[in-house]
């Protein structure tokens, strides 16, 4: 999997950082990705009216337990920080794959990467199989790499005392450290 | 499940965080409060004040690396919230684990008892016979509250914080009150639950 774009959107949307990582793609204006943002936010938003409950309850699911805290509590091991549960998670196409993760706070994390391979030579009847076990193969990577960046943007963004909070970040230790994670 | 760990945030706290040396931190903190006192003539009520200020924009930030590092998902109630700030967030940054006391029946209000020796205190006697109103006015640890209620806010709980007791003052231990105002239901980010 080889990542193109790195967004990372404030709590109300608004894009404060954008950079093309590896080559790939077209270059838009400030303003179109300003739009780009906007946009995913919203999109995001709606999907989470729209996912379907059961009597009301939202499914718990192996990747989104009920009982994190509970875990956590008692494991004492870092479990996954996305509570994107409901929201919109991926979007697939044959040309990139786009995957969202927002925090407790609000803050949402979004990569750009190369669509999912395709598998040429299996037969038919395996090629769904395989394609999706590489699917999750690279849904888990994009996870692998949004704790990273989480983990990184608390360091080297929160971290910078001249920063101020949901503005752009304009940092290039941060870039560099998003350069090595990817 | 290790069985060998005594506090539930022990892992996270060995392997995930940065550590420092405890005295350049308790120093570092002691000049921030003697300096403050200074710049205000003494005016404790304004000391506490900053304190509290400076804690609140750590607080915003802080709670990024904690979230980041630990995984926590929104909790349900604020008993669980009190649990997860003792056993997880006092645990990896501090390394001590505030016990929660003195609920109020409605479930709203708690007490942390942070236990000693409180690591910002470790070196401090207030001077109290130079100046006998220091152990009435100042809240030596005030930060700590900022701190909280920043952190707090963030991921959308109004919550008021404030010391009660403090065993530098000569109080038998030091208590931080948590008092929830209301959960900001409309701040919440979509897509949670």
């Amino acid at each position: 999997m080889k990542v193109y774009s790195i967004y990372i959107l404030n709590k109300a949307g608004g894009l404060i950082y954008q950079n093309d990582v590896n080559p790939g793609l077209n270059r838009l204006s400030a303003n179109d990705y300003l739009v780009l943002a906007g946009t995913l936010h919203g999109v995001h938003a709606i999907a989470a009216k729209v996912t379907p409950t059961i009597n009301g309850k939202e499914v718990a699911t192996n990747e989104y337990p009920n009982n994190q805290n509970a875990i956590l509590l008692a494991s004492g091991k870092l479990q996954d920080s996305n509570s994107n549960k409901s929201g919109l998670q991926s979007i697939e196409t044959d040309l990139f794959n786009l995957y969202i993760f927002q925090t407790l706070t609000g803050i949402k994390f979004i990569l750009i990467t190369s669509p999912n391979p395709v598998v040429h030579n299996l037969q038919q009847i395996n090629r769904e199989v395989a394609n999706k076990g590489e699917l999750n193969k690279q849904y888990a990577q994009a996870n692998e790499i949004f704790k990273h960046l989480y983990i990184i943007y608390s360091d080297y963004v929160m971290k910078d005392p001249f920063y101020s909070l949901d503005m752009p970040i304009k940092s290039s230790l941060f870039d560099t450290k998003v350069k090595e994670i990817v | 499940m290790s069985k060998s760990s005594k506090y539930n945030g022990d892992d996270i706290w060995k392997n995930n965080v940065e550590k420092i040396n405890s005295e350049l931190f308790t120093l570092t903190y002691g000049s921030v409060v003697a300096q403050l006192c200074r710049d205000f003539n003494n005016n404790y009520h304004e000391v506490n004040n900053q304190l509290d200020k400076m804690g609140y924009n750590i607080g915003l930030r802080l709670i990024e690396e904690f979230l980041a590092k630990t995984g926590v998902r929104r909790c349900q109630t604020f008993r669980e919230t009190s649990e997860i700030i003792s056993k997880i967030g006092f645990k990896i940054f501090l390394n001590i684990v505030p016990t929660i006391e003195n609920w109020s029946s409605d479930n709203k209000t708690c007490s942390l008892i942070l236990p000693e020796p409180n690591p910002l205190t470790e070196f401090v006697e207030l001077p109290i016979t130079t100046d006998s109103k220091i152990s009435k006015e100042l809240w030596y640890s005030q930060i700590l509250c900022g701190v909280l209620r920043g952190a707090l806010q963030m991921v959308q709980l109004d919550v008021d914080v404030n010391f009660v007791k403090d065993v530098l003052r000569g109080d038998d231990r030091t208590e931080i009150r948590l008092k929830l105002n209301k959960v900001l239901k409309d701040e919440i980010p979509a897509g949670e639950d």
